[in-house]
């Protein structure tokens, strides 16, 4: 339930931060003092089933007004850094992107200081590190690129945080770890490190914990390798944290976290006959409280459930989720805009979500013939389908998300643009992940797509759309409205505010 | 790559070379034209192959308009298929909807029976058989409607995913000891005659047979009425016939079909033209030789007639340079 929509409890979304280069150039790292104007943000009444810090109520008004952004710009990283993969943790304390070139970044949100009570901190870089490598695969002749296709964190259980990073070929545990301490005083050791000859040693002293400059640490704990002959699309962490699956275009296959020689193959879609192949995995996912529930959608706009306790093999579906095609916008490209690139479940776990090309579907797991939801994210593009064909822009994969609350959805689109849906008032809003709406007090305006002929003021026409622009990543904080948006080599972190 | 289409587009349908040409796009540009697909509606085909009046001119361009459409998209895809990054195995989910697309692209056309004129056009192209041969790498590189989908299957499904390795050059040498690359050409010349089988026109058949190799040889039609015989009798299953091809015993079969039809051909060319058969060329008639104990088909019947006027030259040419 969205909060008042008068009376000054509107929300509005405000520019944050901005991470990654500024430009085509490689630049050298630079950090520039972010200029900070925060005001204090009531809560509003939280919702009795899901208890977040702040009101509910993903959308802020639609009217346009004067926002303050916060600025951060932060380092500049290489042109070529196109980020793959964002994700926050369960907590929402940290937020880890992947990138092309087989990267983790980690950025942590400051902590809250007292005297800018409930303001938000400011995210920042936490520990970066190289999770894979390019490697070649000598048998077929062929490249496995590094880029990293999914990031997935393990919930925390003690000070050390753990993260899946997967990239076509291989999955790896990252172990993250801070390190605020070292030993001095050493009786074998100099200060240096040089080890003391034993003979020379006349006393005996305990070592000294002495603080020392936060250094975080990753180290590789597991590695799942050699399961995939296809590419890895997904992967997802079970509700029981001991089991996690992977899918490729063809396999889903069960991995328990300490294991990394074996794993359980639980869907295997490959056909006998390679030439009879027309349907591949796009997306899995598990069910967030049934461990034994998951999830996986296909290239033909279908979405089958499966329970793993009814077999081993859980190649008959449980549930068999397809809206039945509408043979009047029955095109040569139907098939194409139907495949689902991702699938998530709602935090609630009642429903699920599926994006195909043009449009979000919100599915009830007791029905399976339709969805109850349908949002548009832009239906204007289906007349430009086959130029998007031509240009191959019709497989990119984009990616959806809920909200903390699961009363708004996220998804990406082209031209920097991302949309937001309100479940339960039905409104939409479209915002632009840009340079120029990222300086201070840079007003945050809704945008509009002109479809018809008459472009008004501040529209802009679908054929001046640019299609190298396109937002295939978002994350959405899991209990306050901060949300994280790739825009190619930038990340965009937005927050609402309060006006 | 681009000459091509200009080519087999003008034959197709030749008063609209620039439309076709523009329909065609190589890799990938930023370039939006609204070329609208007619939803759901489906057009005569009208044979644009016969000369069209001025003041129907018009008319016909409607018509032919979505089959032009169609024709277009049929050719973007197949040039998607076969443009994929080797060096990094390419998007199995883009391939499979690709191939989906291409698939009912042909479905419909074979609904409408415009299926033959494509089969056609590619076979009456009048190249010889040689400079086929010769621009086999071409054509493994290029659209090519008929084989595409074979070429497809070999490349995209069981090429580069599973455990042998097949890298796109190979399939365009035409070596022997390469069973894929003999079986993609046997695809190639073998789906020419399942199309034509497909628009069961049996005259048509036999026609652009002897249009094509310039002679009627029997071996030609027995070979064609062999692999007629064998293939499927839908669209469908043409995917599937690059199975059927390859299952049969070993890859003698395969190479038999290649060189069946083409290396009588060949020897034409060569020898009945020029009179003169140098080294590399005795290539095909060795296997052909290593062939011939085990099959007894009418292709391989007609070898020893080759190969005795081989010897005769050979024999003629020794006496000549006298060594």
């Amino acid at each position: 339930m969205m909060a008042g929509v008068g009376g000054g409890n509107d929300f509005q979304w405000c520019f944050s931060q901005v991470k990654g280069a500024i430009d085509e150039d490689v630049a050298e790292g630079k950090h520039i003092l972010p200029l900070k104007q925060r005001k204090a943000c009531p809560t509003g009444p939280t919702s009795s089933r899901y208890p977040c810090a702040v009101s509910e109520g993903a959308l802020g008004s639609i009217q346009r007004s004067v926002i303050e952004a916060l600025q951060g710009v932060w380092e500049y990283r290489c042109a070529s850094d196109i980020i793959s993969t964002v994700e926050f943790n369960y907590s929402g304390e940290l937020l880890a992107t992947g990138d092309k070139g087989g990267r983790v970044v980690i950025f942590q949100r400051e902590q809250e200081s007292k005297n800018r009570l409930l303001s938000r901190g400011e995210y920042n870089v936490y520990s970066t590190f190289q999770s894979h490598e390019p490697e070649f695969d000598y048998l077929k002749s062929l490249e496995i690129e590094e880029k990293i296709n999914k990031i997935r964190w393990l919930p925390q259980q003690n000070a050390a945080h753990f993260l899946l990073s997967a990239n076509d070929k291989t999955i790896k545990l990252w172990k993250i770890s801070e390190r605020d301490k070292r030993a001095e005083g050493y009786n074998l050791k100099d200060e240096d490190g040089r080890l003391r000859d034993p003979f020379r040693i006349t006393t005996l002293r305990v070592p000294v914990l002495m603080p020392m400059d936060l250094m975080v640490e990753a180290s590789p704990r597991r590695i799942f390798a050699n399961a995939h002959t296809y590419h890895i699309n997904s992967i997802s962490v079970n509700s029981d944290y001991e089991t996690y699956l992977s899918a490729d275009d063809l396999r889903i296959n069960l991995w328990h976290l300490e294991i990394t020689d074996r794993s359980f193959n639980i869907v295997d879609i490959k056909p006998a006959n390679m030439e009879e192949l027309t349907e591949v995995i796009t997306a899995a996912e598990c069910h967030p409280h049934q461990c034994n529930v998951f999830v996986y959608s296909s290239s033909k706009g279908t979405i089958r459930l499966c329970d793993m306790r009814a077999a081993a093999l859980c190649d008959r579906h449980s549930k068999f989720f397809e809206e039945p095609e509408d043979p009047s916008s029955r095109s040569f490209f139907s098939e194409i805009i139907s495949s689902i690139s991702d699938v998530k479940f709602s935090h609630s776990g009642r429903y699920m979500m599926t994006r195909d090309y043009l449009s979000v579907k919100v599915w009830d797991l007791n029905m399976e013939n339709r969805p109850v939801e349908t949002y548009q994210v832009h239906e204007y593009l289906r007349s430009k389908l086959c130029s998007l064909y031509e240009n191959d822009c019709i497989f990119d994969k984009f990616e959806c998300c809920w909200n903390g609350s699961d009363s708004a959805i996220m998804t990406g689109s082209y031209n920097n643009f991302f949309r937001m849906f309100d479940r339960n008032t039905r409104r939409d809003i479209t915002l632009e992940a840009s340079r120029e709406n990222s300086k201070p007090r840079a007003m945050l305006k809704p945008r509009k797509v002109c479809t018809g002929g008459k472009r008004k003021k501040d529209e802009i026409s679908v054929d001046s759309l640019d299609f190298n622009k396109k937002i295939l990543h978002t994350a959405w904080h899991p209990k306050e409205n901060v949300i994280a948006v790739a825009a190619t080599n930038n990340l965009y972190i937005f927050q609402d505010k309060i006006n | 790559m681009a000459s091509i289409f200009v080519v087999s587009a003008e034959r197709f349908i030749p008063l609209f070379p620039r439309l076709a040409c523009q329909g065609v796009l190589l890799g990938c540009h930023p370039c939006f034209r609204l070329n609208m697909f007619s939803k759901g509606t489906k057009r005569k085909f009208s044979d644009g192959d016969e000369e069209i009046s001025d003041e129907s001119l018009v008319g016909a361009r409607v018509a032919s308009s979505y089959s032009l459409q169609r024709q277009s998209l049929l050719d973007m895809s197949l040039i998607k298929l076969q443009l994929c990054h080797m060096l990094v195995e390419p998007n199995l989910c883009r391939s499979v909807l690709i191939a989906n697309t291409v698939r009912q692209i042909q479905e419909e056309m074979t609904h409408d029976g415009s299926w033959h004129m494509v089969a056609e056009a590619f076979c009456s192209a009048g190249q010889s058989p040689s400079e086929r041969l010769v621009a086999t790498e071409v054509l493994c590189r290029s659209r090519e409607q008929d084989a595409e989908p074979k070429l497809f299957s070999v490349i995209s499904y069981e090429g580069c995913r599973e455990e042998e390795v097949v890298a796109d050059e190979t399939l365009c040498s035409v070596s022997v000891s390469d069973t894929v690359s003999n079986v993609c050409l046997a695809g190639r010349i073998g789906q020419c005659w399942e199309k034509s089988e497909l628009s069961g026109v049996e005259r048509d058949e036999e026609a652009l047979e002897d249009s094509r190799l310039g002679s009627g040889e029997d071996e030609e039609i027995d070979t064609k009425d062999r692999a007629s015989t064998e293939s499927p009798k839908t669209i469908g299953q043409v995917f599937g016939t690059f199975e059927i091809k390859n299952g049969s015993p070993g890859p003698d079969s395969a190479l038999e079909e290649l060189f069946s039809d083409v290396d009588t051909s060949y020897y034409d060319l060569d020898t009945m033209l020029t009179g003169m058969q140098s080294a590399p060329k005795m290539g095909p008639y060795d296997i052909l030789d290593s062939l011939a104990p085990s099959h007894s088909s009418p292709s391989i019947v007609s070898t020893p007639n080759c190969r005795s006027d081989l010897n005769e030259l050979d024999h003629i040419m020794e006496i000549i340079v006298g060594s």
